[in-house]
Protein backbone atom coordinates (compact mmCIF):
# COMPACT_ATOMS: atom_id res chain seq x y z
CA UNK A 1 0.00 0.00 0.00
CA UNK A 2 1.23 3.39 -0.85
CA UNK A 3 0.22 4.94 1.77
CA UNK A 4 2.66 2.60 4.48
CA UNK A 5 5.39 5.16 3.66
CA UNK A 6 3.18 7.92 5.62
CA UNK A 7 2.68 5.59 8.38
CA UNK A 8 5.23 7.69 10.98
CA UNK A 9 4.14 10.93 9.56
CA UNK A 10 0.44 10.48 9.64
CA UNK A 11 0.50 8.93 12.78
CA UNK A 12 2.60 11.75 14.47
CA UNK A 13 0.43 14.13 12.92
CA UNK A 14 -2.71 12.96 14.31
CA UNK A 15 -1.37 12.69 17.86
CA UNK A 16 0.03 15.93 17.73
CA UNK A 17 -3.68 17.00 17.09
CA UNK A 18 -4.78 14.94 19.96
CA UNK A 19 -2.77 16.59 22.57
CA UNK A 20 -3.51 20.16 21.40
CA UNK A 21 -7.16 19.05 22.29
CA UNK A 22 -5.61 18.23 25.36
CA UNK A 23 -4.59 21.62 26.05
CA UNK A 24 -7.56 23.34 23.73
CA UNK A 25 -10.09 21.25 26.71
CA UNK A 26 -8.91 22.56 30.01
CA UNK A 27 -11.63 21.98 31.66
CA UNK A 28 -11.98 18.64 30.48
CA UNK A 29 -8.50 17.74 31.28
CA UNK A 30 -8.30 19.84 34.44
CA UNK A 31 -11.42 17.54 35.62
CA UNK A 32 -10.09 14.50 34.68
CA UNK A 33 -6.96 14.83 36.57
CA UNK A 34 -9.03 16.57 39.18
CA UNK A 35 -11.60 14.22 39.86
CA UNK A 36 -9.67 11.06 41.19
CA UNK A 37 -7.59 14.06 43.32
CA UNK A 38 -10.45 14.48 45.10
CA UNK A 39 -11.15 11.41 45.65
CA UNK A 40 -8.22 10.50 46.94
CA UNK A 41 -8.76 13.45 49.48
CA UNK A 42 -12.39 12.80 50.46
CA UNK A 43 -11.25 9.11 51.42
CA UNK A 44 -8.09 9.35 52.82
CA UNK A 45 -9.43 12.57 54.71
CA UNK A 46 -13.42 11.86 55.55
CA UNK A 47 -13.42 7.70 55.49
CA UNK A 48 -9.68 7.09 56.07
CA UNK A 49 -9.77 6.52 60.00
CA UNK A 50 -12.65 4.22 59.56
CA UNK A 51 -11.68 2.45 57.28
CA UNK A 52 -8.51 2.01 57.35
CA UNK A 53 -9.38 -0.23 60.71
CA UNK A 54 -11.20 -2.13 59.28
CA UNK A 55 -8.22 -3.68 57.13
CA UNK A 56 -6.76 -7.05 57.99
CA UNK A 57 -4.08 -5.26 60.24
CA UNK A 58 -5.63 -2.69 61.07
CA UNK A 59 -3.63 0.97 61.03
CA UNK A 60 -6.06 3.52 60.43
CA UNK A 61 -5.33 6.84 57.66
CA UNK A 62 -1.91 5.58 57.51
CA UNK A 63 -2.64 2.40 55.94
CA UNK A 64 -5.64 2.75 54.26
CA UNK A 65 -3.63 5.78 51.78
CA UNK A 66 -1.57 3.05 51.35
CA UNK A 67 -4.55 0.87 50.84
CA UNK A 68 -6.53 2.98 48.20
CA UNK A 69 -3.98 4.52 46.15
CA UNK A 70 -3.54 1.88 43.75
CA UNK A 71 -7.73 1.67 43.06
CA UNK A 72 -7.40 5.77 42.53
CA UNK A 73 -4.86 5.46 39.77
CA UNK A 74 -7.40 3.22 37.62
CA UNK A 75 -10.45 5.36 38.57
CA UNK A 76 -7.62 7.57 37.08
CA UNK A 77 -7.45 5.41 33.80
CA UNK A 78 -11.10 5.58 33.72
CA UNK A 79 -11.94 9.08 33.94
CA UNK A 80 -9.83 9.85 30.69
CA UNK A 81 -11.29 7.32 29.10
CA UNK A 82 -14.59 8.49 28.91
CA UNK A 83 -12.81 11.53 27.63
CA UNK A 84 -11.53 9.51 24.30
CA UNK A 85 -14.64 7.92 24.35
CA UNK A 86 -16.39 11.65 23.70
CA UNK A 87 -13.36 12.65 21.36
CA UNK A 88 -14.03 9.89 19.11
CA UNK A 89 -17.54 10.25 18.77
CA UNK A 90 -17.10 14.12 18.40
CA UNK A 91 -14.65 12.70 15.12
CA UNK A 92 -17.30 10.65 13.80
CA UNK A 93 -20.57 13.07 14.22
CA UNK A 94 -18.61 15.96 13.19
CA UNK A 95 -17.51 14.13 10.30
CA UNK A 96 -13.85 14.24 10.58
CA UNK A 97 -13.54 10.53 10.24
CA UNK A 98 -15.56 10.47 6.52
CA UNK A 99 -12.88 13.66 5.52
CA UNK A 100 -9.82 11.70 6.51
CA UNK A 101 -10.98 8.42 4.89
CA UNK A 102 -11.43 10.14 1.43
CA UNK A 103 -7.64 10.97 2.08
CA UNK A 104 -4.29 9.46 0.73
CA UNK A 105 -3.24 8.76 4.24
CA UNK A 106 -2.24 5.66 6.69
CA UNK A 107 -5.82 5.11 8.05
CA UNK A 108 -4.56 3.30 11.35
CA UNK A 109 -2.88 6.43 12.48
CA UNK A 110 -6.81 8.06 12.99
CA UNK A 111 -7.63 5.60 15.94
CA UNK A 112 -3.86 4.87 16.86
CA UNK A 113 -3.06 9.02 17.79
CA UNK A 114 -6.71 8.60 19.73
CA UNK A 115 -5.35 5.71 21.88
CA UNK A 116 -1.07 6.79 22.21
CA UNK A 117 -2.97 10.09 23.09
CA UNK A 118 -4.59 8.93 25.79
CA UNK A 119 -2.17 7.08 27.14
CA UNK A 120 0.00 9.76 27.85
CA UNK A 121 -2.81 11.83 28.90
CA UNK A 122 -3.82 9.00 31.31
CA UNK A 123 -0.29 8.56 32.70
CA UNK A 124 -0.19 12.04 33.48
CA UNK A 125 -2.91 11.93 35.42
CA UNK A 126 -1.58 8.94 37.69
CA UNK A 127 1.60 10.93 37.76
CA UNK A 128 -0.64 13.72 39.31
CA UNK A 129 -2.41 11.19 41.60
CA UNK A 130 1.31 9.74 42.77
CA UNK A 131 2.50 13.39 43.43
CA UNK A 132 -0.80 13.87 45.95
CA UNK A 133 -0.91 10.49 47.42
CA UNK A 134 2.84 10.76 48.94
CA UNK A 135 1.91 14.22 49.83
CA UNK A 136 -0.82 12.74 52.41
CA UNK A 137 1.03 9.39 53.27
CA UNK A 138 1.54 6.85 50.62
CA UNK A 139 4.64 4.92 50.90
CA UNK A 140 5.39 2.84 48.64
CA UNK A 141 8.45 0.91 48.85
CA UNK A 142 8.83 -0.65 45.57
CA UNK A 143 12.56 -0.45 44.00
CA UNK A 144 12.94 0.48 40.09
CA UNK A 145 11.99 -2.82 39.39
CA UNK A 146 8.80 -3.03 40.63
CA UNK A 147 8.24 0.44 39.20
CA UNK A 148 8.60 -0.28 35.64
CA UNK A 149 6.13 -3.54 36.19
CA UNK A 150 3.93 -0.69 37.50
CA UNK A 151 4.48 1.28 35.05
CA UNK A 152 3.83 -1.72 32.42
CA UNK A 153 0.64 -3.31 34.11
CA UNK A 154 -0.60 0.14 33.71
CA UNK A 155 0.27 0.73 30.62
CA UNK A 156 -1.72 -2.53 29.68
CA UNK A 157 -4.61 -1.65 31.34
CA UNK A 158 -4.80 1.80 30.03
CA UNK A 159 -4.70 0.25 26.76
CA UNK A 160 -7.18 -2.34 26.98
CA UNK A 161 -9.71 0.63 28.49
CA UNK A 162 -8.89 2.95 26.18
CA UNK A 163 -9.70 0.65 22.78
CA UNK A 164 -12.88 -0.16 24.66
CA UNK A 165 -13.39 3.07 24.92
CA UNK A 166 -12.36 3.95 21.00
CA UNK A 167 -15.12 1.16 20.51
CA UNK A 168 -18.02 2.82 22.62
CA UNK A 169 -17.03 6.28 21.09
CA UNK A 170 -17.48 4.82 17.74
CA UNK A 171 -20.72 2.97 18.52
CA UNK A 172 -22.14 6.11 19.63
CA UNK A 173 -24.39 8.04 18.03
CA UNK A 174 -23.27 10.92 19.54
CA UNK A 175 -20.43 12.73 21.97
CA UNK A 176 -23.33 13.08 24.98
CA UNK A 177 -23.72 8.85 24.58
CA UNK A 178 -20.33 8.68 24.21
CA UNK A 179 -19.80 10.13 27.30
CA UNK A 180 -22.39 8.06 29.30
CA UNK A 181 -21.57 4.27 28.26
CA UNK A 182 -18.30 4.00 30.23
CA UNK A 183 -20.10 5.64 32.76
CA UNK A 184 -19.86 2.07 34.51
CA UNK A 185 -16.41 1.58 34.22
CA UNK A 186 -16.45 4.09 36.98
CA UNK A 187 -18.20 1.67 39.42
CA UNK A 188 -15.38 -0.72 39.03
CA UNK A 189 -12.64 -0.11 41.27
CA UNK A 190 -15.77 0.32 44.12
CA UNK A 191 -16.89 -3.44 43.00
CA UNK A 192 -13.76 -4.63 43.35
CA UNK A 193 -10.41 -4.37 45.51
CA UNK A 194 -10.03 -0.89 44.83
CA UNK A 195 -11.57 0.86 48.14
CA UNK A 196 -12.24 -2.04 50.63
CA UNK A 197 -10.71 -5.82 50.78
CA UNK A 198 -13.63 -8.13 48.62
CA UNK A 199 -14.32 -10.75 51.18
CA UNK A 200 -15.99 -7.69 53.18
CA UNK A 201 -18.63 -7.46 50.89
CA UNK A 202 -21.37 -10.08 50.67
CA UNK A 203 -20.98 -13.42 49.23
CA UNK A 204 -22.95 -12.51 46.15
CA UNK A 205 -21.13 -9.35 45.06
CA UNK A 206 -17.57 -10.44 46.44
CA UNK A 207 -17.43 -13.47 43.96
CA UNK A 208 -18.23 -10.63 41.41
CA UNK A 209 -15.78 -8.21 42.98
CA UNK A 210 -13.04 -11.39 42.96
CA UNK A 211 -13.10 -11.61 39.66
CA UNK A 212 -13.64 -8.96 37.75
CA UNK A 213 -10.81 -7.62 35.73
CA UNK A 214 -10.04 -4.15 37.78
CA UNK A 215 -9.16 -6.24 40.99
CA UNK A 216 -6.21 -8.72 39.38
CA UNK A 217 -4.80 -5.49 37.77
CA UNK A 218 -5.21 -3.67 41.32
CA UNK A 219 -4.00 -6.55 43.27
CA UNK A 220 -0.67 -6.71 40.99
CA UNK A 221 -0.15 -3.06 41.43
CA UNK A 222 -0.57 -3.47 45.01
CA UNK A 223 1.53 -5.71 45.49
CA UNK A 224 4.37 -4.19 43.68
CA UNK A 225 3.98 -1.33 45.36
CA UNK A 226 3.56 -2.52 48.80
CA UNK A 227 4.90 -5.79 48.99
CA UNK A 228 1.48 -7.43 49.67
CA UNK A 229 1.30 -11.12 47.79
CA UNK A 230 0.55 -11.04 43.93
CA UNK A 231 0.34 -14.62 43.75
CA UNK A 232 -1.27 -15.06 40.59
CA UNK A 233 -2.80 -11.73 40.30
CA UNK A 234 -0.10 -10.79 37.79
CA UNK A 235 -0.77 -13.62 34.83
CA UNK A 236 -4.78 -13.11 35.50
CA UNK A 237 -4.23 -9.53 35.41
CA UNK A 238 -1.95 -9.67 31.99
CA UNK A 239 -4.54 -12.19 30.38
CA UNK A 240 -7.61 -9.90 30.83
CA UNK A 241 -6.17 -6.65 29.44
CA UNK A 242 -4.31 -8.17 26.19
CA UNK A 243 -7.54 -9.94 25.89
CA UNK A 244 -9.80 -6.53 26.46
CA UNK A 245 -7.57 -5.18 23.93
CA UNK A 246 -7.26 -7.64 21.35
CA UNK A 247 -10.93 -8.04 21.05
CA UNK A 248 -11.89 -3.76 21.57
CA UNK A 249 -8.89 -3.43 19.12
CA UNK A 250 -10.97 -5.82 16.05
CA UNK A 251 -14.15 -4.33 17.54
CA UNK A 252 -12.81 -0.80 16.84
CA UNK A 253 -11.63 -1.58 13.48
CA UNK A 254 -14.27 -3.21 11.86
CA UNK A 255 -16.38 -0.01 13.17
CA UNK A 256 -14.33 2.13 11.34
CA UNK A 257 -13.77 0.21 8.08
CA UNK A 258 -17.35 -0.34 8.32
CA UNK A 259 -19.20 2.09 5.47
CA UNK A 260 -21.47 4.75 7.14
CA UNK A 261 -24.68 4.38 6.61
CA UNK A 262 -26.54 7.53 7.19
CA UNK B 1 -11.27 3.28 -23.92
CA UNK B 2 -12.85 6.85 -23.66
CA UNK B 3 -12.60 6.80 -19.67
CA UNK B 4 -8.79 7.00 -19.74
CA UNK B 5 -8.79 10.10 -21.95
CA UNK B 6 -6.60 12.51 -20.30
CA UNK B 7 -10.15 14.79 -21.18
CA UNK B 8 -12.28 12.61 -19.04
CA UNK B 9 -12.47 13.61 -15.12
CA UNK B 10 -15.13 11.48 -14.36
CA UNK B 11 -16.79 8.38 -16.13
CA UNK B 12 -19.82 6.95 -14.60
CA UNK B 13 -21.92 4.38 -16.15
CA UNK B 14 -24.44 2.10 -14.36
CA UNK B 15 -23.61 3.14 -10.98
CA UNK B 16 -26.18 0.88 -8.74
CA UNK B 17 -26.25 1.24 -4.58
CA UNK B 18 -29.17 -0.29 -2.51
CA UNK B 19 -29.47 -0.03 1.57
CA UNK B 20 -31.25 -3.44 1.89
CA UNK B 21 -33.76 -3.61 -0.34
CA UNK B 22 -34.06 0.24 -0.73
CA UNK B 23 -32.98 1.07 -4.41
CA UNK B 24 -30.89 4.22 -3.57
CA UNK B 25 -28.93 4.93 -7.24
CA UNK B 26 -30.50 3.56 -10.10
CA UNK B 27 -27.74 3.20 -12.85
CA UNK B 28 -27.14 6.42 -13.25
CA UNK B 29 -24.32 7.32 -15.32
CA UNK B 30 -22.22 10.25 -16.92
CA UNK B 31 -18.68 11.79 -17.79
CA UNK B 32 -17.62 14.91 -16.71
CA UNK B 33 -14.71 16.51 -18.99
CA UNK B 34 -11.91 17.94 -17.07
CA UNK B 35 -11.78 21.57 -15.98
CA UNK B 36 -16.08 21.94 -16.10
CA UNK B 37 -18.09 22.10 -13.06
CA UNK B 38 -20.88 19.35 -13.18
CA UNK B 39 -24.14 19.43 -11.18
CA UNK B 40 -26.09 16.80 -9.57
CA UNK B 41 -29.87 18.65 -8.61
CA UNK B 42 -32.33 17.08 -6.79
CA UNK B 43 -34.36 17.09 -3.23
CA UNK B 44 -33.55 15.66 -0.13
CA UNK B 45 -33.33 12.14 -0.53
CA UNK B 46 -32.45 11.70 -4.07
CA UNK B 47 -29.64 10.19 -3.95
CA UNK B 48 -27.00 13.17 -4.44
CA UNK B 49 -25.00 12.67 -1.31
CA UNK B 50 -24.40 9.23 -1.45
CA UNK B 51 -23.27 9.41 -5.17
CA UNK B 52 -20.99 11.77 -3.83
CA UNK B 53 -19.74 8.99 -0.78
CA UNK B 54 -18.90 6.97 -3.52
CA UNK B 55 -17.07 8.61 -6.02
CA UNK B 56 -14.94 9.83 -3.24
CA UNK B 57 -14.68 6.69 -2.24
CA UNK B 58 -16.37 6.54 1.21
CA UNK B 59 -18.78 3.87 0.37
CA UNK B 60 -18.90 1.16 -2.31
CA UNK B 61 -21.19 0.32 -5.17
CA UNK B 62 -23.30 -2.28 -5.89
CA UNK B 63 -22.30 -1.70 -9.64
CA UNK B 64 -21.06 0.55 -12.14
CA UNK B 65 -17.92 1.43 -13.98
CA UNK B 66 -16.49 4.28 -12.07
CA UNK B 67 -13.15 6.23 -13.03
CA UNK B 68 -12.13 9.52 -11.22
CA UNK B 69 -8.90 11.45 -12.43
CA UNK B 70 -7.92 8.44 -14.67
CA UNK B 71 -7.76 5.91 -12.00
CA UNK B 72 -10.97 2.77 -11.38
CA UNK B 73 -12.32 3.53 -8.04
CA UNK B 74 -12.39 -0.02 -7.68
CA UNK B 75 -8.73 -1.13 -8.00
CA UNK B 76 -6.47 1.85 -7.19
CA UNK B 77 -8.76 3.71 -4.29
CA UNK B 78 -6.03 5.37 -2.78
CA UNK B 79 -4.55 7.02 -6.39
CA UNK B 80 -8.54 8.13 -6.52
CA UNK B 81 -7.67 9.54 -3.06
CA UNK B 82 -4.96 11.33 -3.68
CA UNK B 83 -6.54 13.49 -6.58
CA UNK B 84 -9.85 14.48 -5.19
CA UNK B 85 -10.93 16.85 -2.40
CA UNK B 86 -14.03 16.31 -0.44
CA UNK B 87 -15.88 19.24 0.89
CA UNK B 88 -19.51 18.00 2.50
CA UNK B 89 -22.33 19.43 3.46
CA UNK B 90 -21.83 19.57 7.27
CA UNK B 91 -18.39 21.77 7.54
CA UNK B 92 -16.29 18.63 8.62
CA UNK B 93 -13.75 20.98 10.33
CA UNK B 94 -11.73 20.21 13.97
CA UNK B 95 -14.21 22.65 16.35
CA UNK B 96 -11.29 22.72 18.69
CA UNK B 97 -7.88 23.89 16.33
CA UNK B 98 -8.08 27.44 15.21
CA UNK B 99 -8.89 27.96 11.51
CA UNK B 100 -4.88 27.76 11.02
CA UNK B 101 -4.23 24.90 12.69
CA UNK B 102 -6.61 23.19 10.53
CA UNK B 103 -5.33 24.03 7.80
CA UNK B 104 -1.85 22.83 9.16
CA UNK B 105 -3.41 19.77 9.98
CA UNK B 106 -4.63 19.20 6.31
CA UNK B 107 -1.10 20.01 4.66
CA UNK B 108 0.72 17.91 6.65
CA UNK B 109 -2.07 14.80 5.77
CA UNK B 110 -1.73 15.59 2.50
CA UNK B 111 2.05 15.28 2.85
CA UNK B 112 2.59 18.76 1.72
CA UNK B 113 6.32 19.16 2.22
CA UNK B 114 6.99 20.31 5.44
CA UNK B 115 8.42 23.72 4.44
CA UNK B 116 5.75 24.60 1.91
CA UNK B 117 2.89 24.07 4.93
CA UNK B 118 3.31 27.44 6.63
CA UNK B 119 3.35 29.64 3.69
CA UNK B 120 0.58 27.54 1.90
CA UNK B 121 -1.50 28.23 4.83
CA UNK B 122 -1.12 32.04 4.94
CA UNK B 123 -1.81 32.04 1.31
CA UNK B 124 -5.34 29.74 1.89
CA UNK B 125 -6.11 32.16 4.87
CA UNK B 126 -5.74 35.50 2.69
CA UNK B 127 -7.47 34.15 -0.19
CA UNK B 128 -10.52 32.84 2.26
CA UNK B 129 -10.55 35.76 4.34
CA UNK B 130 -9.57 34.47 7.22
CA UNK B 131 -6.53 35.80 8.33
CA UNK B 132 -8.45 37.97 11.13
CA UNK B 133 -9.90 34.72 12.92
CA UNK B 134 -6.92 32.45 11.71
CA UNK B 135 -5.84 32.05 15.59
CA UNK B 136 -9.51 31.88 16.87
CA UNK B 137 -10.82 27.82 17.68
CA UNK B 138 -13.12 27.23 14.68
CA UNK B 139 -16.11 26.31 17.24
CA UNK B 140 -16.11 30.75 17.06
CA UNK B 141 -16.88 30.74 13.20
CA UNK B 142 -19.80 32.04 11.65
CA UNK B 143 -21.62 29.50 8.93
CA UNK B 144 -19.87 31.27 5.92
CA UNK B 145 -16.29 31.34 7.53
CA UNK B 146 -16.79 27.32 8.52
CA UNK B 147 -17.54 26.29 4.44
CA UNK B 148 -14.82 28.68 3.27
CA UNK B 149 -12.13 26.90 6.14
CA UNK B 150 -13.33 23.42 5.23
CA UNK B 151 -13.38 24.49 1.51
CA UNK B 152 -9.68 26.10 2.34
CA UNK B 153 -8.52 22.78 3.88
CA UNK B 154 -9.68 20.67 0.87
CA UNK B 155 -7.59 23.13 -1.35
CA UNK B 156 -4.59 22.89 0.22
CA UNK B 157 -3.86 19.53 -0.89
CA UNK B 158 -4.17 20.92 -4.57
CA UNK B 159 -6.90 18.48 -5.63
CA UNK B 160 -7.69 18.29 -9.96
CA UNK B 161 -10.94 17.26 -8.50
CA UNK B 162 -13.40 18.21 -6.43
CA UNK B 163 -16.75 17.43 -4.68
CA UNK B 164 -18.61 20.08 -3.23
CA UNK B 165 -21.75 18.21 -1.72
CA UNK B 166 -24.51 20.95 -1.00
CA UNK B 167 -21.88 23.84 -0.51
CA UNK B 168 -24.13 26.61 0.00
CA UNK B 169 -27.00 25.23 2.06
CA UNK B 170 -27.81 27.11 4.73
CA UNK B 171 -25.50 30.08 3.80
CA UNK B 172 -26.96 33.75 3.69
CA UNK B 173 -27.12 35.30 0.20
CA UNK B 174 -23.88 37.24 0.53
CA UNK B 175 -22.11 34.01 1.80
CA UNK B 176 -23.11 32.21 -1.39
CA UNK B 177 -22.71 34.54 -3.82
CA UNK B 178 -19.18 34.71 -2.50
CA UNK B 179 -19.40 30.84 -2.68
CA UNK B 180 -19.93 31.15 -6.36
CA UNK B 181 -17.26 33.29 -6.57
CA UNK B 182 -15.12 30.90 -5.29
CA UNK B 183 -15.68 27.70 -7.11
CA UNK B 184 -15.72 29.48 -10.20
CA UNK B 185 -11.97 31.02 -9.75
CA UNK B 186 -11.40 27.02 -9.00
CA UNK B 187 -12.14 26.09 -12.65
CA UNK B 188 -10.82 29.12 -14.05
CA UNK B 189 -8.07 27.60 -12.48
CA UNK B 190 -8.11 24.30 -14.35
CA UNK B 191 -9.95 22.15 -11.18
CA UNK B 192 -12.81 20.08 -12.40
CA UNK B 193 -16.15 20.38 -9.59
CA UNK B 194 -18.71 17.97 -9.49
CA UNK B 195 -21.21 19.90 -7.07
CA UNK B 196 -24.53 18.83 -5.70
CA UNK B 197 -27.41 21.11 -4.63
CA UNK B 198 -30.82 21.57 -4.15
CA UNK B 199 -30.86 25.44 -5.19
CA UNK B 200 -31.85 25.41 -8.75
CA UNK B 201 -30.41 29.18 -9.34
CA UNK B 202 -27.28 27.37 -8.27
CA UNK B 203 -27.02 25.08 -10.80
CA UNK B 204 -28.05 27.68 -13.49
CA UNK B 205 -25.25 30.11 -12.37
CA UNK B 206 -21.91 27.31 -12.38
CA UNK B 207 -22.91 24.16 -13.90
CA UNK B 208 -21.81 23.90 -17.13
CA UNK B 209 -23.66 20.23 -17.13
CA UNK B 210 -26.17 19.38 -15.06
CA UNK B 211 -27.98 16.00 -13.93
CA UNK B 212 -31.64 16.15 -12.42
CA UNK B 213 -31.61 13.35 -9.91
CA UNK B 214 -35.04 11.93 -8.59
CA UNK B 215 -35.24 8.53 -6.59
CA UNK B 216 -31.92 7.40 -7.71
CA UNK B 217 -32.38 8.01 -11.14
CA UNK B 218 -31.74 10.68 -13.95
CA UNK B 219 -34.42 12.64 -15.25
CA UNK B 220 -32.76 14.41 -17.22
CA UNK B 221 -28.90 15.92 -18.20
CA UNK B 222 -28.11 18.67 -20.23
CA UNK B 223 -26.86 22.32 -20.32
CA UNK B 224 -29.08 24.55 -18.36
CA UNK B 225 -30.68 25.96 -21.42
CA UNK B 226 -30.72 22.37 -22.90
CA UNK B 227 -32.87 21.27 -20.40
CA UNK B 228 -35.16 24.38 -20.25
CA UNK B 229 -36.17 23.60 -23.48
CA UNK B 230 -37.08 19.81 -22.40
CA UNK B 231 -40.22 21.72 -21.33
CA UNK B 232 -43.51 23.85 -23.25
CA UNK B 233 -43.98 27.15 -21.99
CA UNK B 234 -41.02 29.15 -23.59
CA UNK B 235 -42.49 32.31 -25.25
CA UNK B 236 -42.07 35.77 -26.54
CA UNK B 237 -43.79 38.52 -24.86
CA UNK B 238 -44.04 41.49 -27.70
CA UNK B 239 -45.53 44.70 -26.70
CA UNK B 240 -47.13 47.50 -29.10
CA UNK B 241 -47.70 50.78 -29.35
CA UNK B 242 -51.81 50.66 -29.89
CA UNK B 243 -54.58 48.63 -30.56
CA UNK B 244 -53.70 49.02 -34.61
CA UNK B 245 -50.48 47.44 -34.34
CA UNK B 246 -51.76 44.34 -31.63
CA UNK B 247 -53.76 43.25 -33.93
CA UNK B 248 -51.50 43.35 -37.46
CA UNK B 249 -49.35 41.29 -35.32
CA UNK B 250 -51.85 38.95 -34.42
CA UNK B 251 -52.91 38.42 -37.77
CA UNK B 252 -49.19 37.79 -38.51
CA UNK B 253 -48.08 35.96 -35.78
CA UNK B 254 -51.49 33.82 -34.45
CA UNK B 255 -50.68 35.32 -30.60
CA UNK B 256 -52.80 35.09 -28.06
CA UNK B 257 -53.59 38.93 -26.95
CA UNK B 258 -53.06 39.51 -22.86
CA UNK B 259 -55.97 39.40 -21.19
CA UNK B 260 -55.12 42.26 -18.52
CA UNK B 261 -53.04 44.43 -21.06
CA UNK B 262 -54.57 45.25 -24.19
CA UNK B 263 -51.23 46.28 -25.61
CA UNK B 264 -49.46 42.78 -25.56
CA UNK B 265 -49.43 39.91 -27.15
CA UNK B 266 -47.82 36.34 -25.96
CA UNK B 267 -46.03 33.92 -28.81
CA UNK B 268 -44.99 30.47 -27.86
CA UNK B 269 -41.21 30.32 -29.10
CA UNK B 270 -38.14 29.09 -27.56
CA UNK B 271 -36.53 32.19 -27.49
CA UNK B 272 -33.32 31.37 -29.62
CA UNK B 273 -32.06 33.60 -31.90
CA UNK B 274 -33.16 32.21 -35.29
CA UNK B 275 -36.62 31.77 -34.55
CA UNK B 276 -36.51 35.56 -33.26
CA UNK B 277 -35.06 37.01 -36.14
CA UNK B 278 -38.18 34.94 -37.86
CA UNK B 279 -40.51 36.59 -35.93
CA UNK B 280 -39.06 40.17 -36.24
CA UNK B 281 -38.80 40.10 -39.81
CA UNK B 282 -42.66 38.68 -40.23
CA UNK B 283 -43.63 42.26 -38.11
CA UNK B 284 -41.41 43.90 -40.42
CA UNK B 285 -42.59 43.33 -43.49
CA UNK B 286 -46.10 44.19 -42.00
CA UNK B 287 -44.48 47.53 -40.82
CA UNK B 288 -45.63 46.83 -37.31
CA UNK B 289 -43.67 48.54 -34.71
CA UNK B 290 -42.62 46.92 -31.66
CA UNK B 291 -42.05 48.88 -28.42
CA UNK B 292 -40.83 45.91 -25.84
CA UNK B 293 -40.02 42.53 -26.28
CA UNK B 294 -38.96 40.14 -23.41
CA UNK B 295 -38.39 36.29 -23.73
CA UNK B 296 -39.22 33.89 -21.17
CA UNK B 297 -37.60 30.68 -20.78
CA UNK B 298 -38.57 28.29 -18.86
CA UNK B 299 -36.22 28.15 -15.96
CA UNK B 300 -35.20 24.71 -14.05
CA UNK B 301 -37.92 25.11 -11.28
CA UNK B 302 -40.37 24.11 -14.25
CA UNK B 303 -38.08 21.54 -15.84
CA UNK B 304 -37.76 19.92 -12.24
CA UNK B 305 -41.92 19.69 -12.06
CA UNK B 306 -42.61 18.89 -15.44
CA UNK B 307 -40.17 16.26 -15.37
CA UNK B 308 -40.71 14.65 -11.49
CA UNK B 309 -44.27 15.62 -11.48
CA UNK B 310 -43.70 17.18 -7.78
CA UNK B 311 -44.15 20.71 -6.78
CA UNK B 312 -41.30 22.65 -6.10
CA UNK B 313 -41.83 23.72 -2.86
CA UNK B 314 -40.15 20.17 -2.45
CA UNK B 315 -37.07 21.33 -4.32
CA UNK B 316 -36.50 25.35 -3.13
Amino acid sequence: MSTMKYAVRDTSTMLRRSLKHMLRYPSMTLVLIGMPVVFLLLFVYVFGATLGDGLAGGGGRESYVNYMTPGVFLFSVVGTATATAVLVATDVTQGIIARLRTMAIFRPAILTAHVVGAVIQTMLGVAVVLGVALLVGFRPNAGPVEWLAVIGVLTLFVLAITWLAVGLGLKADSPETASNTPMPLMLLPFLGSGFVPTDSMPSWLGWFAEYQPFTPVIETVRGLLLGTPIGNNAAIAVAWCTGITVLCFLWSRSQFNREPTR
Amino acid sequence: MNSNSSQTAIHVAGLRKSFGDKVVLDGIGFDVPRGTIFSLLGPNGAGKTITVQILSTLIGSDGGELWVAGRDLAVDPDGVRAAIGVTGQYSAVDNLLTGEENLRLMGDLYHLDKRRVRPRVAELLDQFDLMEAARKPAATYSGGMRRRLDLAMTLIGDPEIIFLDEPTTGLDPRSRRAMWEIIRRLVADGVTIFLTTQYLEEADQLADRIALLDHGRFVAEGTADELKRLVPGGHVRLKFADAHGLQAAARVLGGVPQAEDELTLQVPSDGDVKSLRLLLGALDAESVEVVDLSIHKPDLDDVFLSLTGRPKEDVR
